[in-house]
């Protein structure tokens, strides 16, 4: 008893630690997004500026723009690839079953550099310009993975008996997939979505090797920002940033709980 | 007239043979059940006739119109899951009512339908709720109002009660004999409880190992079973190994071997003609023995030996005395009446009687099998049961 105990008083405080020292940089950069001050040490007083400076910067915005439109781009393919590949990959008469299942995995395990750097390669063999297509051929690729995996996930749980239960009660196959199998699906395939769309806005590496010149998305726009030495509107990004990406984890929360009940 | 038929159906399963060259006819509105012990193809014959499996052999026959290759979804036929498979997405009113959106059916017709039904399964006020915030006897009436709005021709239910506690499953019971009367179509039920068959049936069939064993009214098959198999299966009985030494006109004199050299004599009704010295085992329901410390008064038709009593259950309603009679051990079921043979309980290590009326006993033209000794013959071992099914009925004993 005692010692189930101490056990417990243990974890809470390991997990408490762990919690700490993940969540203090975020913390102090959102209070350094309001430091008036050029560089992170010391405080010099609250300033809202670098949020202005941000809107006005007309890079910031079209990287953001291209973000967000190769994220909602890459989800919506990668998710109707993933729901086409799981359902297919379902079918146990199909040849190549096993072959794909284990290819399906390989990208999730592969250091996203060796994906970007071969996805340079074939884009450059194939002279095929990079930019905003090359860009968002290497998200899908890499996000079908993902929906596939998830969506998989789902229809393994999936109960057999209820196709049968719909089938006697009179449902031809194409109606029971709409009628029963696709809306027991959703609540993985939203997953899914959400996955590859977070995956895709926060890419750098594939995204580092296939935009070229011209095309950057934020990560890029960051990464380049730093090194010119601009911290401070970065500061205020990556805070608004983390509120974003706490919007979406709050809205999964909530569609996950609609559908699933 | 839409009675349905099973011709000479046999299903295999990667040479594995669950179902048996099985035929039968089950009478329109008839409520039928398959009684067995686990494994012995009662869920395969159900699926065939739903149509999820296709038999290697043989027709199924639903009024005059062959059914056998038909898939599930153009039959007249519904059936009660195991588990229910209640659609989770969909609310208790949406399960219920699937049948009639999928045949495109009015929407009023389809309001006033799925009401009727909710209300012929006591669900009306639980419409809105979804499957997996009811609780485990309402889905049960939510998967039976489901199947029956497509006015089906024949229900299939397969162990539609095991998930159920015992309170309610009797409660259940009662409940789908009286949907059974109120609908009036035909019912197949499966079942490895005999109670619950025995209770619910117009008939029954008792299968093992892919064959049906004996089909007929229940209270036929307990009362004159053609097997060991069946009238081990249903219910508690006795089984002694007897040899006949001689055939009157109306009974038959048994030897029956208890074992270490030692003999006695019974006599029985027989409805076959045996053969003297014919060896053959009885069957003898231990409620049609009766115990008593006192000697009864000798009469012609009643069989008197004698035992020692080696345990007593008590068992609330009654008390079962097992009494051993060489080697041979007798089960004894006794009422709790206020009139006692004895004025004062009987005890562990007595000596009783033991003592039924000959047309109690019914005889059963099998031996029982070779190299086993005399003992396990007796009830208690219930040697030549291997199915999985009879294992557990022990354990739960
Ligand atoms: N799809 C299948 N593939 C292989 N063997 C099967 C299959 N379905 C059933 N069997 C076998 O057929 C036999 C009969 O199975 P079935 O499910 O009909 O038994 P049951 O009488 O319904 O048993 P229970 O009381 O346990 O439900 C079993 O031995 C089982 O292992
Ligand atoms: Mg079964």
């Amino acid at each position: 008893m005692k010692s189930g105990k101490l056990y417990k008083r243990m974890n809470l405080t390991i997990f408490t630690l762990v919690m700490v020292f993940l969540y203090i940089p975020i913390i102090i950069l959102i209070i350094f997004s309001f430091n008036d001050s050029k560089i992170v040490a010391g405080w010099q007083g609250f300033t809202v500026k670098y949020y202005l400076q941000l809107f006005e910067n007309q890079q910031i915005k079209q990287a953001f723009q291209n973000t967000m439109l190769i994220a909602i781009l890459s989800t919506l393919f990668s998710t109707i690839l993933g729901v086409l590949a799981a359902l297919g990959l379902e079918n146990k008469r199909f040849t190549g079953r096993k072959v794909m299942n284990a290819l399906i995995y390989v990208p999730l395990i592969m250091p996203d550099i060796l994906m970007g750097v071969s996805l340079a390669l074939m884009f450059n063999f194939l002279r095929v310009g990079t930019g905003m297509a090359t860009v968002l051929i290497a998200h899908i690729t890499f996000c079908v993975s993902y929906t596939t995996i998830v969506v998989q996930s789902r229809l393994q749980g999936f109960d057999y008996s209820l196709v049968e239960a719909a089938m006697d009660l009179g449902a031809k196959p194409w109606l029971i997939f709409w009628k029963v199998k696709f809306p027991l699906m959703i609540p993985g395939i939203i997953a899914g979505a959400l996955l590859a769309f977070t995956l895709s806005i926060d890419d750098f590496i594939i995204t580092f090797f296939t935009s070229g010149r011209g095309f950057d998305t934020l990560p890029i726009y960051v990464e380049g920002a730093i090194r010119r030495g601009t911290i401070t509107t970065i500061n205020a990004l990556s805070t608004l940033m983390i509120g974003f990406t706490l919007f979406l984890v709050a809205i999964t929360k909530r569609v996950r709980n609609l559908l699933l009940r | 007239m839409e009675e349905i038929r099973i011709e000479n159906l046999t299903k295999s399963f990667d040479g594995f043979i669950a179902v048996n060259d099985v035929s039968f006819t089950i009478k329109t509105g008839e409520l039928f059940s398959f009684l067995g012990p686990s494994g012995c193809g009662k869920t395969t014959l159900l699926r065939m006739i739903a149509g999820f499996e296709t038999p290697l052999t043989g027709r199924i026959m639903l009024g005059n119109q062959d059914i056998t290759q038909l898939p599930p979804y153009k039959r007249q036929v519904n059936t009660i899951f195991q588990n229910y498979s209640l659609f989770p997405h969909m609310t208790v009113y949406e399960n219920v009512a699937f049948a009639l959106r999928i045949k495109k059916v009015p929407h009023a017709e389809i309001d006033s339908r799925v009401k009727e039904m909710l209300q012929l399964v006591k669900m009306e006020d639980q419409a809105a709720k979804y499957p997996n915030t009811i609780s485990g006897g309402q889905k049960q009436r939510v998967a039976i109002a489901r199947a029956l709005i497509n006015k089906p021709k024949v229900l299939l239910l397969d162990e539609p009660l095991a998930a159920l506690d015992l309170k309610l499953r009797q409660h259940m019971l009662i409940e789908l004999m009286n949907i059974h009367d109120a609908v009036g179509i035909t019912f197949i039920y499966v079942t490895h409880d005999q109670s619950e068959a025995m209770s619910i049936s117009d008939r029954a069939a008792v299968m093992n190992h892919g064959n049906i064993i004996q089909s007929g009214p229940p209270d036929d098959i307990y009362e004159r079973p053609a097997s060991i198999f069946s009238a081990y299966f249903i219910g508690e009985t006795n089984l002694i190994p007897a040899e006949v030494t001689s055939i009157e006109e109306e009974y038959v004199d048994l030897k029956c071997n208890a074992g270490d050299g030692e003999f006695f004599e019974i006599d029985s009704t027989f409805h076959f003609r045996p053969e003297v010295g014919q060896k053959l085992t009885v069957s003898l329901r231990p409620e049609k023995i009766a115990i008593s410390r006192t000697k009864p008064r000798a009469q012609e038709d009643i069989n008197v030996i004698k035992g020692i009593i080696e345990d007593i259950l008590y068992l609330g309603s009654h008390t079962q005395y097992i009494v051993k009679v060489g080697n041979l051990k007798f089960r004894v079921f006794s009422q709790h009446k206020r009139v006692y043979f004895d004025d004062k309980a009987l005890d562990w290590e007595e000596p009783v009687w033991l003592f039924w009326h000959d047309t109690d006993s019914w005889l059963i033209d099998e031996v029982t099998p070779m190299g086993m000794d005399v003992g396990e013959v007796n009830v208690f071992e219930r040697p030549f049961q291997t199915s999985r099914g009879v294992k557990r009925l022990l354990k739960s004993e």
